[in-house]
């Protein structure tokens, strides 16, 4: 008899996301069910922080509700309890990035683990010179004649913190420009590259451009230059399926508020054999393994970045959003957004007297648009836009190099999530129609 | 509110017809004595250059360089049309209530006998994110006075 059966690699074809489904997603988003200044919400500033999904919401408040201890001490039921939710969560991010468990650091947000990074390649450089800690720290510290290279699209978050760095160390700073379409100069990275570079730090995806940035190229780069490589994933983790040791960066960094999870909780990911060496930033408790009234010796990662009590609810809660993304489909949403994004540019350039920033339509972007309008002034921009229940994000987006470069000052943002329909994008088109006309431009 | 309430036709006409807008071309009067100030506002990168020019106790002359959103640069020109003959003592009255109808929040209303076409800047009380738009040449104003004195 012939048995029929189905292969299990014949998987069902998964449909793209549409309208109707977004449609179910807004119901989790309680926030995005009201009206503002009489008009339903068209929420387009998820670039800035997005909203939590009542999941997100359930998670943090059942830790509190049933949960909530200190982690790593005390032997009674409610510390155990905490502890499991609290390891539970970095297991899920870990897994959400294709990281070891270990290697998945907590940080309030992407800001303090650049900052955290920066900080340790500096106490590298004080460890190695007086022979304390790992021989292999004298490779990783950062000191005069060397060099820390970033790019002209930088966020201010994965810029200041590389020119403190050069500041404390003696190092030099160095950007790759871009062209006036918004791409990095890859040929001209090339040549900034050498082997005096220590870290090269850059964006995934642009918070301003909406480009996507060529990684595996940068890393290529980066690895021929012996330098660290460091990723800035915050427009990147929430949007679209990210594994790092794919990417094969040794550090990346992004933001739990941005990806449907509350503010206060962030990640560092670094490479295993990094983190066990690199001298920690910030001491205290919870961080050591032998403490004497003259030294102390520190636990490996990731407990020896993580000094004082931890963000414990927000990391529960970041992990609930991460399952979240997780079961909506990253590569779904990736593709919805960047339909979204290509409508944004479509219908913006087909308006008189708006400039569009980076790619073009039909060029590969996430789902934003950052925008220029001819005569009116971002701050009006987005007031006007206000009246109408728009919420979108205006100014230099902590990116002032470049918008220098591009020859402004402010800038309209719109920004997309999985939450957004296309008549959230078709409401905000109509009404950067009405703009120029309203202000007699 | 309205989003007419906060943009009336007064500033718009304002924001494009810029009175004492542009320091290179207008000269300062011989003899005044001078004062200069430049604020910026690192949120949304609006910016103005502000010079007075006193006589006999008097504000003979402002004018300004800036860039910036509609409000701000309205709240430029309105200031300096409005101060040019004004007293420096007057001037620095002004700018107080000025500043306090900004920051009530809507609580105190504009007086026109005291603000003229600065009264037209009540409804951005209501704004918070605004206001230091509509401050920003009154805050220079007041600093160049204090430097011309």
């Amino acid at each position: 008899m012939a048995l029929v059966s189905t292969p299990a690699t014949l998987e069902r074809a998964v449909p793209a996301m549409d309208n109707a489904e977004v449609l179910r997603i807004r119901n989790d988003f309680p926030i995005l069910g009201q009206l503002v200044n009489g008009q339903r919400l068209v929420y387009l500033d998820s670039g800035a922080t997005s909203q939590n999904p009542l999941s997100v919401i359930e998670a943090e408040q059942e830790f509190y509700e049933q949960r909530n201890a200190a982690v790593h001490r005390g032997a009674h039921y409610l510390a155990v309890e905490a502890t499991e939710a609290f390891e539970d969560a970095r297991q899920t991010i870990a897994d959400f990035i294709g990281a070891g468990y270990a290697e998945t650091v907590w940080t309030s947000n992407a800001t303090e683990s650049l900052n955290l990074l920066s900080y340790a390649l500096s106490n590298a450089a004080l460890w190695a010179a007086q022979g304390r800690g790992d021989a292999r720290l004298k490779d990783l510290a950062v000191g005069p004649g060397d060099q820390i290279v970033v790019t002209e699209m930088e966020h201010h978050a994965n810029l200041i913190p590389w020119q403190e760095l050069a500041f404390r160390t003696g190092a030099t700073l160095r950007y790759i420009p871009i062209d006036d379409a918004g791409a990095l100069r890859l040929d001209m990275a090339a040549e900034i590259l050498g082997s005096k570079t220590k870290v090269l730090a850059f964006t995934h995806a642009s918070n301003v451009l909406g480009t996507i940035n060529p990684v595996q190229e940068l890393v290529a780069l980066g690895r021929r230059a012996g330098a660290l490589v460091v990723l800035d994933a915050c427009q990147s983790a929430p949007h679209m399926p990210l594994n790092v040791k794919e990417l094969d960066v040794d550090f990346a960094v992004f933001s739990g508020h941005k990806m449907l999870a509350p503010t206060g909780i962030g990640v560092l990911y670094g490479k295993q054999d990094l983190l066990d060496v690199l001298p920690p930033f910030l001491t205290g408790g919870s961080m050591i393994t032998t403490v004497t009234m003259e030294r102390a010796e520190y636990l490996p990662a990731p407990q020896r970045f993580e000094a004082g009590t931890q963000r414990i609810s927000q990391a529960v809660a970041l992990a609930a959003a991460a399952n979240y993304l997780t079961e909506t489909g990253l590569d779904r949403v990736h593709r919805w957004e960047s339909e979204l994004g290509q409508r944004m540019v479509a219908g913006l350039e087909s308006i008189p007297g708006i400039r569009v920033l980076g790619p073009a339509a039909g060029q590969e972007r996430i789902g934003l648009a950052a925008f220029h309008v001819d005569g009116v002034h971002a701050h009006d921009v987005g007031q006007f836009l206000d009246s109408r229940g728009i919420a979108v994000r205006v100014g230099h987006h902590c990116a002032q190099p470049l918008h220098r470069r591009l020859g402004l000052t402010a800038t309209t943002r719109a920004s997309a999530y999985l939450y957004n329909t296309t008549d959230d994008v078709d409401a905000f088109l109509e009404a950067v129609a009405g703009v120029r006309s309203y202000f007699r431009v | 509110m309205s989003l007419d309430q906060l943009y009336q036709q007064i500033i718009l006409d304002h924001s494009k017809a810029r009175h004492g807008s542009g320091l290179a071309g207008i000269a300062a009067p011989a003899g005044a004595s001078m004062g200069q100030s430049h604020q910026l506002n690192p949120v949304c990168g609006d910016e103005v250059t502000l010079r007075v020019a006193v006589e006999d106790g008097k504000v003979a002359q402002i004018s300004w360089d800036g860039e910036g959103c509609s409000i701000s640069m309205a709240s430029a020109s309105v200031l300096s049309e409005l101060a040019e003959g004004m007293t420096v003592d007057e001037l620095h009255a002004v700018i107080g209530n000025f500043r306090e109808v900004l920051r009530s929040r809507g609580k105190i209303h504009a007086d026109p006998e005291i603000l003229g076409d600065a009264a037209a800047f009540e409804g951005v009380a209501r704004y918070a994110a605004r206001v230091k738009c509509a401050m920003i040449s009154w805050v220079a104003a007041e600093d160049a006075l204090n430097q011309a004195a």
